[in-house]
């Protein structure tokens, strides 16, 4: 490394690795990533890929990306644009032109920039001379032929060989950025322990890409981005889809039940399912349903024999669970359905992200049927809002409904691991054993919560379901006044977990021109976005909303400190229009994109620019 | 399980509810015959919970002081193995018709059998929709007139026995509404397996398809028309208990005893045990004119249960791992100390 010429120190970066489905990208930068995060960087990462899992080689279609944000300073958000585009082909150069900033640099395998390759992208002659990038600086590696040259003693097959290619384009970015190679090893060394040829290879792959950016040293100086000021402690890497199933899991020991998952597999939520699955040492009851509905019902009934019940899915099972929660609404039973959201209608865009199940949560069912809505707002805090929306469905006896993304559930980011005894104790509403003239709708005055008595508790024996039921005895009642009573009693017992909300805070001035409002997974974007208006000295402030059915308390004091008010979200106005309903004495401005992906922090600065020159 | 120490009766499972259903209606008696079933099984009564779907059968639950849940339209099997597999020590007893099961819950039916979760699923088998009164169902014989179907249906109808075997099922038995005696032994033979235990009961609906089974139930014919299966015992049926079941070929054939040189040594003996499903299948398939209509324990076979090889992996893992709790899975893999 002595031999560099210039070493330049940067506050951050944004990498972007893209090639085909089946290149490694995604493995390639969670490698980075981790890498990153040992030398102590603060990182965020967005992985962005096809719905086949492999689509017709060398196409745009078929380009999977992963995007990484690493930096000296907290960072919020994966970034709007690349400072480096790693194009394994042609196709990936075409899917991400428009995402590099200008200038950057773009490292290409220049072996499948060939005339194949060329026309499968699209393009009719040159790729660098077609989209004008003669202002970038573009390494032109021979990658593939590098890679074979760097194991072709070991005598091993082409497929094997060209699989290792990413390692050679990671050991580039790792030159690029000084980056230690150690970690990566260590990886090779666990994944591939029963195969050392294959652990053998990858490595001499990726250090022969390390080479080449030296022996290139001439085109490009080499990075440092120097570590980030971070609280001190253990960390780990997390996603949002693992923190979700790591909260339930915490709120499951905090509850002192244990946890039940029915579910069935459905992009983008899978990996709850997986990750809960696997946790068998912590007595998880998993159960993978025939389909969204018998994932749901098996929750309620494990619900109904006293163990914490959740199920995970995405819009579409979120459409077909809806008459169950209404089961569940009547019965008065804990349970959890985490909905990460992504594009819709019908299939939409599955792996691609979107905020357009809010009016679904909080209303797609028949009848008056309330149930407690919430969202988390980054990877890890997927983990606390889990955790809250098990503690709320257990203490007020009812549904709760986690929304979190596409965007969240599978970007990551540095954790700082908490420790359980920070976390609050979950009482239950389960009755005491021989406790007598047990009515299973009496409620508590503070909660309306009922209590919870399950079947093998002596002299408990009861009957719920889906009629309406009389307001004490839990019996079926067909009394109009009843109906109206327990009707009004289901809205005010959700109302009431306003009690235990933590108020909406306002990052920035109390009062101000402009309060961007958000909710949900776009807290990143939204947030960097504030902070460099407010660096520029304007009058901006931020409320993101964790909290959407109860809302908070203090809703109404934070919006009228502000001239203007903007709703902004990856939907058509969902959250706007039901702030209309909810606070009607403001008006809201909207900012509404629904392209299957985040904001971008520049868009929003654009137009709160705009907003704030009207 | 944990046994009852004082002996219940059929009278301690009555609820406080009205029984609402039409007067004459088959689910009466079916009612009397599962409170009389559980007395006899010796169990404690908070040990059993009842799970149903919608339909007038499903209404059941209400009318038995036990834990009970009353469910949605199909999902009743679902709901049935969360409880199940949630809290193996329940009895847990799934109430459902020929819509519920068969129509709408046919998914969760087939799984649940597949599965093999330890729950006794009660079939009420009227051929007919009875709560919206009078539409045919996926049970219904073809060519029913119905307000659904008024120039006759056009489809082929399932029959349950068929439909379980071929889901794997290892437990099947027939009963009729009006026979109390029957009923209650095989409700109790279906409690004692272990595994999805279908009872398939051939229900009057008295309002919307009355005397659908009166060829094979009226008093003078029952006893030519039905066979009452039991395990060991030659396969012989008829007042004067004349007429047997040998095989001819790849069929079953009905011989009378005493004729063409038939003695009883020559009848097939009933084994309800038997792994291989392709007797118990012509068995459960068996309908009039043709042959007698199958009664009793069909096929009760036994094999290892869902919720309890979920308990045993549970146990497994657990004693190999090294997480305890959330702090060690916390700290488990890949961290770093800033």
């Amino acid at each position: 490394m002595n031999k560099q010429k210039e070493v330049v120190e940067l506050e951050e970066v944004v990498i972007r690795f893209s090639g085909d489905s089946g290149d490694g990208m995604q493995l390639t930068g969670t490698l980075f990533s981790t890498t990153s995060a040992l030398v102590g960087n603060d990182f965020s990462t967005f992985p962005d890929y096809p719905s086949e899992i492999r689509a017709p080689q060398g196409t745009v279609g078929g380009v999977s990306g992963f995007q990484v944000h690493f930096g000296h300073t907290k960072i919020f958000t994966p970034g709007d644009y690349s400072d480096v585009l790693v194009a394994m082909n042609p196709a990936a150069l075409k899917a991400n032109k428009k995402w590099m900033k200008p200038g950057s640099i773009v490292i290409i395998d220049r072996d499948s920039f060939d005339e194949k390759g060329i026309s499968k992208a699209g393009y009719s002659g040159d790729p660098i001379k077609e989209e004008k990038l003669d202002k970038f600086n573009i390494i032109r590696a021979p990658i593939t032929t590098l890679t074979k040259e760097a194991v072709k003693e070991m005598g091993l097959d082409v497929k094997t060989v060209l699989r290792s290619k990413n390692m050679f384009a990671l050991g580039m970015v790792y030159w690029l950025y000084n980056r230690p190679l150690n970690h990566t090893e260590e990886f090779f060394q666990t994944k591939f322990k029963k195969k050392p040829a294959i652990i053998e290879a990858n490595k001499r792959v990726l250090k022969a890409g390390y080479n080449y950016g030296e022996t290139i040293e001439a085109m490009t100086p080499s990075y440092t981005v120097s570590p980030a000021k971070i609280e001190k402690g253990t960390y780990r890497n997390i996603n949002g889809n693992q923190a979700t199933a790591w909260g339930l899991l915490a709120a499951a020991e905090k509850s002192g039940l244990k946890l039940f998952v029915g579910s069935y597999p459905i992009t983008p939520a899978t990996v709850i399912l997986e990750e809960l699955a696997a946790r068998k040492d912590l007595g998880v009851k998993s159960f993978q349903a025939e389909d969204e509905i018998a994932g749901i019902c098996t929750t309620i009934g494990a619900s109904f024999s006293g163990l914490l019940g959740v199920t995970s899915t995405s819009g579409p099972g979120l459409a077909l669970k809806s008459e169950a929660i209404g089961l569940a609404v009547m019965a008065e039973l804990p349970i959890v359905i985490v909905n990460v959201q992504r594009g819709g209608p019908s299939t939409g865009l599955p792996t691609k992200t979107e905020q357009a199940d809010l009016m679904q949560a909080l209303t797609g069912r028949n009848g008056e049927s309330p149930v407690v809505v919430l969202a988390a707002s980054t990877p890890s805090n997927c983990f606390d809002y889990a955790f809250e929306a098990a503690k709320i469905a257990l203490e007020y006896m009812t549904p709760v409904i986690l929304l979190t993304d596409g965007f969240i559930a599978n970007g990551s980011q540095p954790w700082r691991v908490p420790s359980m005894k920070n976390y609050p104790a979950i009482k239950t509403r389960l009755v005491a054993a021989g406790a007598e003239n047990y009515e299973p709708y009496a409620r508590d005055v503070e909660t309306l919560a009922r209590n919870w008595a399950t079947p093998g508790m002596k002299g408990m024996e009861h009957r719920v379901g889906g009629l309406e039921k009389d307001f004490l005895k839990g019996s079926v009642s067909h009394d109009p006044v009843n109906h109206q009573k327990m009707v009004n009693i289901r809205e005010e017992k959700v109302e009431r977990v306003v009690q235990q909300i933590p108020d909406l805070k306002v990052s920035g001035e109390k009062e101000g021109d402009l309060l961007v409002v958000g909710w949900g997974g776009t807290f990143g974007h939204l947030h960097s976005a504030v902070k460099e208006m407010q660096d520029e000295g304007k009058k901006v402030s931020l409320a993101h909303f964790h909290h959407i059915k109860p809302l908070p308390g203090n809703v109404n004091g934070v919006l009228k400190n502000f001239k203007k008010i903007i709703v902004c979200e990856l939907n058509m106005g969902q959250f706007a229009n039901y702030l209309r309903m909810k606070h009607q004495d403001f008006k809201y401005a909207q900012f509404n994109k629904v392209q299957g992906l985040p904001f971008t922090v520049a868009e929003l600065k654009n137009e709160f620019n705009n907003l704030l020159e009207d | 399980m944990e046994e009852q120490t004082t002996k219940l009766t059929f009278k301690d499972f009555k609820s406080d509810q009205e029984v609402r259903w039409c007067p004459g209606c088959g689910d009466h008696a079916v009612l009397n015959s599962v409170q009389r079933a559980m007395a006899e099984l010796g169990r404690k009564k908070e040990d059993f919970a009842l799970v149903s779907g919608i339909g007038c059968s499903s209404r059941f639950p209400y009318y038995m002081d036990t834990f009970g849940f009353h469910g949605i339209h199909g999902r009743a099997a679902a709901i049935a193995s969360g409880v199940k597999v949630a809290n193996p020590r329940l009895s847990v007893w799934e109430i459902t018709g020929d819509g519920d099961a068969l129509a709408i819950g046919g998914n969760h039916f087939i799984h649940l059998v597949r599965r093999n979760i330890d729950i006794n699923l009660l079939l009420f088998n009227n051929e007919i929709y009875g709560l919206t009164k009078g539409q045919y169902s996926p049970t219904s014989k073809k060519g029913i007139t119905t307000k659904t179907s008024p120039f006759g249906t056009i489809e082929a109808p399932f029959h349950p026995g068929e439909l379980v075997i071929g889901a794997q099922g290892k437990f099947f038995a027939r009963t009729m509404d009006n026979n109390i005696k029957l009923s209650t032994e095989v409700f109790i033979e279906a409690a004692k397996h272990d595994g999805t235990s279908v009872v398939e009961i051939l229900q009057n609906c008295v309002i919307f398809n009355d005397r659908t089974y009166a060829e094979i139930n009226d008093k003078e014919v029952r006893e030519e028309r039905q066979i009452v299966l039991k395990h060991g015992a030659p396969m012989i049926f008829g007042k004067e208990r004349d007429k047997g079941l040998v095989l001819d070929g790849l069929k079953l054939k009905v011989v009378k005893i005493g004729e063409d040189g038939i003695t009883e040594k020559d009848i097939l003996v009933h084994k309800e045990n038997e792994n291989s499903p392709g007797l118990h299948m012509m068995l459960v398939n068996m309908r009039w004119p043709n042959y007698p209509v199958a009664f009793g324990v069909i096929r009760s076979v036994n094999a290892p249960t869902y919720d309890m090889a979920m308990e045993s992996q549970i146990e497994k893992i657990q004693a190999k791992s090294s997480i305890k709790n959330m702090d060690d899975l916390l700290h488990s893999g890949n961290t770093w100390e800033v």
